[in-house]
C-alpha cells in the first residue's frame, strides 16, 4: 500500500484558489477510479474531481465553502502499488497540533537514523554527503527515493535561487506550486523548466475555454510606432492608389547584371525603384517633401532622402537612404544594405533613421496583392512594392490580341491628399511605371 | 502657463530608491524625469549611511591611536582630534559620490529637475525650479520621497537639540553628549562620539537596547558600552528640559536631571508624506507609509512608492532594489518584490548583522528551529583582530529536518562585510551543509560561518 495525494489543480489560466462546494467521500470510504471526490467552485466555473486512481479515502482536506489555493492537497487515499508520495504523508496543509519532528521521512538528501540504529550527528552528516551527490538533477515522481522535504508551509517561500525565482516570475509560474528535486528540496532551474512544459490539469479538461488576457505594456520602439502612425492618420487624409507594372524588362536587366558583375553588391529591385522615384520625383516635386501642418508650409527637397520601412525584432523602422539622387545603383544597393543591418542589429543612430522625404515600403517575397500603406509623417507619399508574380497578360498593341506570360507587379501607394492632387499622383506612379516597365529610361537624365 | 515636461516616468526623490529607479528606467528606454529638491543621494549618501559610516572610521582610528597598548604601541601624549577637518573630509566623500550619482544619471539619459515637486493630481506635479515654475505631467510616477528623523515633544529640533544630521556635521567635539534611543542610529553615532572623547549618555524608554534584535545578539554592545563607560539609562522617559537646559529624565529608580552641551534625538524615522501633495493622489495608506502591494503598487493605478515611503525596514539597499524592480515592470517584464532576506547592520561596537530570521522569529512563525552558535573566541582571526574577546558569535537559525537555513546573524568586530555573504546564502536558499561545505578561507571571520553551519550539523571542528 502507499499513499496518493490528491492536489487541487491548476484550473485555468489566472486561477489561484478554489471554493470547496460539495465532498462527495469521507474518509474510510472505498473510491474507484473516476469516482467523484469534490466539486470545487472558481469564480468562472464550478468542476467535479474525478479520483485519479481507486483506494482508500485516509483524508479529506477542507470544509464546505472554504477556500483552498491551488496546489493544496485536498484528498490522501490509501493505494495498491505505487502512490505520489512517501510513506508517510506530509502534513495538511489546514493547521493541526505540531506533529514531533524527531523523525521525518526518510530522504535521500539527510538520512536519518531508524530508531534502534541511532548514530552521532557526524557520521549522520557524512552519510548524507555521500548520498547527496546522487540526488542531483530531476527525478521522475513515484520513484520513491525522491528528497521528501519537511511539508512546505502555506506562506512559506519557496527554497530557489534568484536566478530561478527570476525566471519562474517571467514564466508566470508561481513556485510554490513547482515540486522542487534539489537538496531540501530547492527548485532547481530542471525542475521549472520541466514545470513549465507540462500540460497543465489534465485532469480536468485537455479543452477547457481559456479565459486569461496577457496584458503587454506598449513601451519602447513598439510605442514610438503606435505614436509615430497614430500621428500619421489622425493629420493626413490618405488615398491610396494601386497600378501594376510589367518588370519583365527590369527582372532581365537585374539579372543580367547581377550576372555580369557578382563582385558588385547584388542587385534587388529596392535600387532600380529608388531610381526611378528620384527621377519621376524631378518632375512632380511635391512628393518628394515634408508637410509642416502647423506651420502651413511644404518643404519641397531638392535632394531625395527615401526612407525604407525595414522590420527588426522591435518592431517597424524606416533608416533613410540619403541624396539617393547623387546614388548609383549598386552604391544605393550597399547603402540599402548596410542601413538595414544597422537597423535589425538595433545600432541605427537617430540620424539614419530620421529626415526622410519621401518611403518605399516592401514586404519582400510576402508581398501580398496591394496595400494601403501608411505615410510616413509629415512625408506627403509612400510607395509601396507588393509581390512579383507571373500573369498571363494581354500583351498591348498586338493586332488581334495575344497572350504572354509576364512578370507583373503592383505598387501600393498613398499620398497626402491636402497636398498631392489625384491627378498628381496618378501622373507621378505612371512616370514610375514607365521607368521601370522599360528600364533603359531609367540612365537617362 | 510654465513650461510642461511629458516624461513617461516621474521618479519623486533623489535617494537610493529614486536614482536607482532613474537609472534602470532609463536604462531601459525610458523617457525619465527625476525630481529632487536637494542633493543627489538623499538621506543615505548625504545624510546617512555615508556620512555615519565616515565619522565611524574616524572615531575607530581615534579609539585605536588612544588605546594600543597591548598591541605595544605607543605615542606620546594623547591624539588631539580636529572635528571640523573630520567633517570636511567626509563631506569630500559625500560630494565624491552625488557627483557620481549625478554622471550616472546623465549617462543613462534622465533628465534632472532640481526642485520641490507638488503634486496637483496623481500624475501632475508643479516643480518650482530656480528658473521658475515646471509643469511635468507622467504615466507612471514613482515617488520615493523617503523618511525624516521623528521629533519628541519637548525636544523640538535646534541649537542644542540635533537629529542625526546635524550631529554628522558639528563644527566641534561635544564635551557631553545625551543620546536620546538606543536604536541603531543612536547607539553608532553615540559610539564614535565615545571614541572620539565625548562623554555619552544613552537614555531609552524601552528595557533594552535594539529593541528589534535579541538579548543574546545585542549583549557584547552593552558590555562595549559599560566598559567603554557610557551611561546607559533604560526604562527611562523623557520630561523636558528643565530651567538650566538639563534633560529631564524619570527613570524607575527616580528622576534624573542631564547636562549636556548636545542632546541627539534619535528616536525613530517616519515617512515623509508631507509637503509634496500627497492629499491631492487619493492614495490608500498603511499606518503613516504609503501603501503599495509585492509590485510596490498603490491604489491609483501606474503609481508607484518605494523605499521609506512604503514602510519597514527603511534601508537603502532595499528601496534600491524596489526601484530597480519598479523600473522594470513599467518596462514590461514580470517582477515581484519578494526578497529572501533584507539583511540588516548595526556598525556599533562590536557590530552586528542580521539576515533572515532571528530565533524567536522562526519559533512565533510555528518553525521548529535548531539554532547553532560559533564564538569569535574560538576564531583565529577574531583574535589577530584584538576581538576575541568581545563576546562576538556568528549564528545560523536553521529548521529542523531539512536543515534549510532560515536566519543568520553575527555580532562582533568588523561583522559587517559578512552581510553579503549571509545574505546569499539566504537567496540561494541554502542548507546547513552548503554553507559547511563551501571551504571557507583562512583565517577569516567567514570562517566562523562555515563552522556555526557544521555546528548545526554536529560536528563543529574547532570548538
Amino acid at each position: 500500500m502507499a499513499r496518493y495525494v490528491v492536489k487541487l489543480p491548476d484550473i485555468g489560466e489566472g486561477t489561484t484558489e478554489a471554493e470547496i462546494v460539495a465532498w462527495h467521500v469521507k474518509p474510510g470510504q472505498v473510491i474507484r477510479e473516476d469516482d467523484p471526490l469534490v466539486d470545487i467552485m472558481t469564480d468562472k466555473a464550478t468542476v467535479e474531481l474525478p479520483a485519479p486512481v481507486a483506494g482508500t479515502v485516509v483524508a479529506i482536506n477542507g470544509k464546505l465553502g472554504e477556500k483552498r489555493p491551488v496546489g493544496s492537497e485536498l484528498v490522501v487515499l490509501d493505494v495498491a502499488g505505487e502512490g505520489n508520495v512517501a510513506p508517510v504523508s506530509p502534513a495538511p496543509a489546514t493547521p493541526r497540533p505540531a506533529r514531533p519532528l524527531t523523525r521525518p521521512p526518510p530522504r535521500a538528501g539527510h538520512p536519518l537514523p531508524a530508531s534502534g540504529e541511532r548514530e552521532g550527528p557526524a557520521s549522520q552528516a557524512q552519510e548524507g554527503e555521500g548520498q547527496t551527490a546522487g540526488a542531483n538533477g530531476p527525478r521522475p515522481t513515484g520513484e520513491g527515493v525522491r528528497p521528501q522535504t519537511v511539508p512546505r508551509r502555506a506562506d512559506a517561500k519557496p527554497l530557489a535561487s534568484p536566478a530561478v525565482r527570476r525566471r519562474a516570475w517571467d514564466l508566470g509560474i508561481a513556485l510554490q506550486f513547482v515540486p522542487g528535486t534539489g537538496p531540501g528540496g530547492r527548485t532547481t532551474r530542471d525542475d521549472l523548466d520541466a514545470y513549465a512544459a507540462a500540460p497543465t490539469a489534465p485532469a480536468i479538461a485537455t479543452r477547457a475555454a481559456r479565459d486569461g488576457v496577457d496584458e503587454v505594456p506598449i513601451v519602447g520602439l513598439r510605442r514610438a510606432i503606435a505614436e509615430h502612425l497614430q500621428l500619421s492618420t489622425r493629420h493626413i487624409p490618405h488615398f491610396s492608389y494601386i497600378e501594376e507594372v510589367d518588370v519583365t524588362a527590369l527582372e532581365e536587366l537585374r539579372a543580367q547584371l547581377n550576372a555580369t558583375y557578382p563582385d558588385r553588391e547584388h542587385l534587388t529591385l529596392l535600387p532600380f525603384l529608388m531610381r526611378a522615384i528620384v527621377n519621376a520625383a524631378a518632375a512632380y516635386p511635391q512628393v518628394n517633401a515634408r508637410y509642416d501642418d502647423e506651420a502651413g508650409i511644404l518643404h519641397r527637397h531638392q535632394g531625395v532622402h527615401i526612407g525604407v520601412a525595414t522590420q527588426t525584432e522591435g518592431g517597424l523602422l524606416a533608416p533613410v537612404v540619403r541624396h539617393a539622387e547623387a546614388l548609383d545603383l549598386w552604391q544605393a544597393a550597399a547603402e540599402l544594405r548596410r542601413l538595414a543591418e544597422a537597423a535589425r542589429a538595433a545600432k541605427a543612430s537617430r540620424d539614419e533613421l530620421t529626415g526622410s522625404t519621401i518611403t518605399v515600403s516592401s514586404l519582400g517575397r510576402l508581398g501580398g496583392l496591394a496595400a494601403t500603406p501608411v505615410i510616413n509623417y509629415p512625408e506627403v507619399a509612400i510607395v509601396g512594392v507588393n509581390r512579383i508574380i507571373e500573369r498571363p497578360v494581354v500583351l498591348p498593341g498586338v493586332r488581334d490580341g495575344q497572350i504572354a506570360i509576364r512578370k507583373m507587379m503592383n505598387l501600393s501607394s498613398s499620398f497626402d491628399h491636402r497636398i498631392v492632387d489625384g491627378w498628381e499622383a496618378a501622373a507621378f506612379i505612371a512616370r514610375v511605371k514607365q521607368l521601370l516597365e522599360q528600364p533603359a529610361m531609367l540612365f537617362i537624365e | 502657463m510654465p513650461e510642461t515636461l511629458r516624461p513617461h516616468v516621474l521618479v519623486v526623490g533623489g535617494g537610493p530608491g529614486g536614482y536607482v529607479a532613474a537609472i534602470r528606467a532609463g536604462q531601459l528606454g525610458l523617457d525619465t524625469v527625476l525630481v529632487e529638491a536637494g542633493r543627489l543621494g538623499g538621506t543615505c549618501l548625504i545624510r546617512g549611511c555615508i556620512p555615519s559610516k565616515a565619522l565611524i572610521h574616524a572615531a575607530d582610528r581615534f579609539a585605536d591611536m588612544s588605546d594600543g597598548k597591548t598591541l605595544g604601541i605607543a605615542i606620546d601624549g594623547p591624539p588631539r582630534l580636529d572635528l571640523a577637518r573630520t567633517v570636511a573630509w567626509k563631506d569630500g566623500i559625500v560630494d565624491r559620490l552625488s557627483t557620481g550619482v549625478a554622471g550616472l544619471l546623465t549617462r543613462a539619459k534622465v533628465r534632472v529637475v532640481a526642485g520641490w515637486a507638488k503634486f496637483t493630481d496623481a500624475k501632475s506635479c508643479t516643480v518650482e525650479t530656480a528658473s521658475g515654475p515646471l509643469a511635468v505631467v507622467a504615466e507612471h510616477v514613482i515617488l520615493a520621497c523617503g523618511s525624516e528623523p521623528v521629533t519628541l515633544p519637548g525636544l523640538p529640533f535646534g541649537e542644542k537639540i540635533i537629529s542625526s544630521t546635524e550631529a554628522l556635521a558639528l563644527g566641534a567635539l561635544p564635551e557631553r553628549l545625551v543620546v536620546v534611543g538606543a536604536g541603531y542610529i543612536g547607539l553608532e553615532l553615540g559610539i564614535a562620539f565615545k571614541k572620539l572623547g565625548a562623554a555619552v549618555t544613552v537614555v531609552e524608554a524601552a528595557d533594552r537596547i535594539l529593541m528589534r534584535y535579541d538579548d543574546a545578539l545585542t549583549r557584547p554592545v552593552r558590555r562595549w558600552l559599560t566598559r567603554a563607560g557610557v551611561d546607559l539609562h533604560l526604562g527611562a522617559k523623557i520630561a523636558g528640559l528643565d530651567g538650566e537646559g538639563r534633560l529631564q529624565v524619570e527613570t524607575a529608580s527616580g528622576s534624573l536631571a542631564l547636562a549636556a552641551d548636545k542632546i541627539l534625538v534619535t528616536v525613530g524615522r517616519r515617512p515623509l508624506v508631507e509637503g509634496w501633495g500627497l492629499e491631492e493622489m487619493a492614495l490608500d495608506m498603511a499606518g503613516p507609509f504609503v501603501k503599495i502591494d509585492d509590485q510596490c503598487r498603490t491604489a491609483m493605478r501606474d503609481v508607484w512608492a518605494i523605499g521609506d515611503l512604503t514602510g519597514e525596514p527603511m534601508l537603502a539597499h532595499k528601496a534600491m532594489a524596489q526601484g530597480a524592480m519598479v523600473a522594470e515592470i513599467i518596462a514590461g517584464q514580470r517582477r515581484r518584490f519578494d526578497p529572501a532576506s533584507v539583511a540588516a547592520i548595526v556598525f556599533s561596537e562590536p557590530e552586528i548583522v542580521v539576515a533572515g530570521m532571528l530565533p524567536g522569529e522562526a519559533a512565533a512563525a510555528g518553525i521548529e528551529a535548531a539554532v547553532s552558535v560559533f564564538p569569535f573566541a574560538a576564531s583565529g582571526r577574531a583574535m589577530t583582530l584584538d576581538a576575541g574577546a568581545g563576546g562576538g558569535f556568528v549564528r545560523i537559525v536553521s529548521q529542523q529536518g531539512d536543515q534549510r537555513i532560515l536566519g543568520i546573524q553575527a555580532v562582533g568586530h568588523q561583522v559587517a562585510e559578512l552581510a553579503g555573504e549571509f545574505a546569499h546564502a539566504l537567496a540561494m536558499g541554502a542548507m546547513l551543509e552548503d554553507v559547511a561545505h563551501t571551504i571557507h578561507v583562512h583565517p577569516t571571520l567567514g570562517e566562523a560561518f562555515g563552522e556555526a553551519a557544521l555546528l548545526g550539523l554536529g560536528h563543529a571542528l574547532h570548538l
